[in-house]
């Protein structure tokens, strides 16, 4: 329970979190991301690795789609582009700690070669433009081969930091944990200043927004650089923890399955980043759990698995679309409303 | 490539635009008569020609019988859809719609999987295998008789919108709706209808490319090509895919011709981004203005 909630200060109004309980619950979460390498079992490390990957790039989708209203369905080749370029670099041995940074930025200056188009279009008219930028992108990871090895792919060398070799998963989980808690924090920041603002007036009304004196050209080409940005350091920090990285990992499905998130969690918010991203990347292993349980009584169950699990997430996306369209953020919202005042009322 | 190969990778591109434009015919029925690109297309292409193989092959029916019972289980399932996805999110903005329709490939993609499996069936045979010879010009069967059915239904669907009382209602439906309901037409059932026809249409044109060559999951990344030739002629404009479905058979085949294989899976998205670039409502498409 909650009673009084009192911003006495200019400093304490303009802090993320605002009460004790939200303090300590941050520091719980914090203390649990750090030691859940000791914790869990390997394969548990392997999918939280991959949870923090997809947060950072639906966060950069959140971005564009979420709050800029800007609709993307390139945001996987993107991530290739950031994910090549790092490979690239980090051949010719540059340290990660630089390669990830120019991966995004490569992915920036791609994303706002992409985003010219939203000057003239909007809406479903964009959506089919970056469903050709995705395709095109694809063409050329295949087919590019002195800079992204075609079909067959090219292999990255381990993070390194001062001598410390990170290619085991529990020492490129920290690499990624951090990028992720200082890009969602810059997110969550970003919103609070002129730039996020504008992004969210130009969602809701571009006229309007332009009538405000919003440079809609700037912000929206910043609106798809920052996203492609967050994409590309994504795409990075997968190779990283790939190693071995092929076209076949940047496909027009990732690209879904990030919307997918977005939409799961909540548009427009960067806690719904995170639980759509956790949400949708944990489904599959749940499933996977069933189905293994389900070959105790059915021996071939297994060989239903890949198209289950498709079922499930266009089942998922039809289903939260319809019944919960402010997604899973929405759902936790009113639960922590229940519990402010719960045992008095409900 | 001399003038003789020339000719023919125009003809074969330009006959099997036929194809690509009946396609086509099924997002535009939809974007005009919903507002709503419909990306699970490919899903409905693949769905109509596994129902007419199954009826075919499994239950040992006649052809024409196959074919009646695939696009009676398609209305069906158009039915379904529109009903339990598409109406509850009337109104709503455009990524949800753009999204759901997404969900719903996935979903009928995966049902598709799981009951039929992944692997390549043989179609029956429907259009004639023996390739044309004019001359020293070689066109391969099935895609000119494909040309020739896509046109067939596309006439047949123009005529019914001219002429019938329903298609007239659905045009009128499609342009305003308000002022349609005013009128005493039911829009709900006009949209009913249209996702009905798209089926239907996209159950033809999959059945035409299972049997050109084969049936797969795999069919239904077809229809995303096809977006190509919707952009070029106009979102909303029948008359503009038509022809946008030639041109870009045409420049697909002639593309193959001269630079290979691999330029089928770059032409039509190099086409999309330059349309939108230079005219983003296409050839035949209405402006959209927007009022405050």
């Amino acid at each position: 329970m909650r009673i009084g909630d009192f911003k006495a200060s200019y400093a304490h109004d303009e802090s993320l979190l605002t009460t004790p309980v939200q303090r300590s619950w941050m520091l719980g979460f914090a203390l649990l991301v750090i030691l859940f390498p000791w914790l869990g079992a390997n394969y548990l490390t392997y999918l939280a690795c991959l949870t923090g990957i997809h947060v950072i790039a639906a966060m950069g989708l959140n971005i564009v789609t979420g709050y800029a209203g800007q609709i993307s369905l390139g945001h996987a080749a993107f991530m290739g582009v950031g994910c090549y370029t790092v490979a690239f670099l980090a051949k010719m041995g540059v340290p990660f700690y630089l390669c990830l940074p120019a991966g995004g930025l490569a992915s920036a200056l791609i994303g706002v070669l992409v985003g010219i188009p939203s000057l003239r279009i909007k809406g479903l008219y964009l959506a089919v433009a970056t469903l050709a930028a995705q395709f095109i992108l694809m063409f050329v990871f295949r087919e590019w081969d002195g800079f992204t090895g075609g079909v067959r792919g090219v292999n990255l060398p381990p993070a390194e930091l001062a001598g410390w070799v990170m290619d085991t998963d529990p020492e490129i989980y920290y690499v990624i944990m951090a990028c992720a808690f200082v890009m969602l924090l810059g997110a969550r920041n970003l919103f609070r200043t002129y730039i996020g603002r504008s992004f969210i007036a130009i969602r809701d009304k571009d006229i309007s927004a332009e009538v405000l004196g919003i440079d809609l050209f700037r912000s929206k080409l910043l609106a798809f650089a920052l996203g492609s940005f967050y994409a590309g350091v994504a795409g990075g920090l997968m190779g990283y923890f790939y190693r071995a990285i092929t076209p076949e990992h940047f496909t027009l499905t990732l690209s879904i399955f990030y919307l997918a998130a977005i939409i799961v969690g909540g548009l427009g918010t960067v806690l719904g980043t995170i639980l759509g991203a956790a949400f949708m990347a944990l489904v599959p292993e749940v499933l996977r759990g069933i189905v293994s349980l389900i070959t105790v009584w059915a021996p071939d169950a297994m060989a239903l698995l890949s198209p289950m699990r498709e079922m499930v997430f266009g089942a998922l996306i039809i289903c939260f679309l319809i019944f919960e369209p402010h997604g899973l953020v929405e759902m936790w919202r009113r639960v922590r409303r229940f519990f402010h005042l719960w045992p008095f009322k409900t | 490539m001399d003038w003789l190969s020339f000719i023919e990778f125009s003809l074969i591109g330009i006959f099997s635009g036929g194809l690509l434009s009946l396609v086509a015919l099924g997002f535009v029925l939809i974007y005009k008569g919903t507002r709503a690109i419909n990306f699970a297309m490919g899903e409905f292409m693949m769905l109509g020609a596994y129902l007419i193989y199954t009826a075919h092959s499994w239950l040992g029916l006649p052809l024409w019988l196959a074919v009646a019972f695939g696009l009676a289980g398609i209305c069906l399932t158009a039915l379904l859809v529109e009903r339990l996805v598409l109406r509850p999110l009337a109104g709503q903005p455009v990524v949800s719609v753009l999204m759901v329709t997404i969900g719903l490939g996935a979903f009928l993609h995966g049902a598709v999987d799981a009951i039929w499996g992944g692997r390549n069936l043989e179609m029956p045979q429907m259009l004639p295998r023996k390739p044309l010879l004019w001359g020293d010009l070689l066109i391969p069967g099935p895609i000119f008789w494909s040309f020739w059915v896509a046109l067939a239904v596309i006439a047949a669907l123009s005529l019914y919108f001219r002429f019938s009382r329903t298609g007239i209602a659905m045009r009128a439906a499609a342009s305003d709706p308000i002022t349609a309901y005013a009128l005493g037409i039911d829009v709900r059932r006009t949209q009913q209808l249209t996702w009905v026809f798209a089926g239907c249409v996209g159950a033809v044109a999959g059945t035409i490319v299972a049997s050109i060559s084969s049936l797969s999951p795999a069919l239904s990344a077809t229809a995303l090509g096809v977006l190509a030739v919707v952009i070029l002629g106009g979102l909303d404009s029948i008359l503009g895919v038509i022809i946008a479905g030639l041109v870009v058979g045409w420049l697909e085949s002639i593309a193959v011709g001269f630079f290979g294989g691999k330029a089928r899976d770059l032409v039509p998205y190099l086409v999309v981004l330059a349309i939108l670039m230079v005219r983003p409502y296409g050839l035949l498409g209405t402006r959209d203005i927007e009022r405050l």
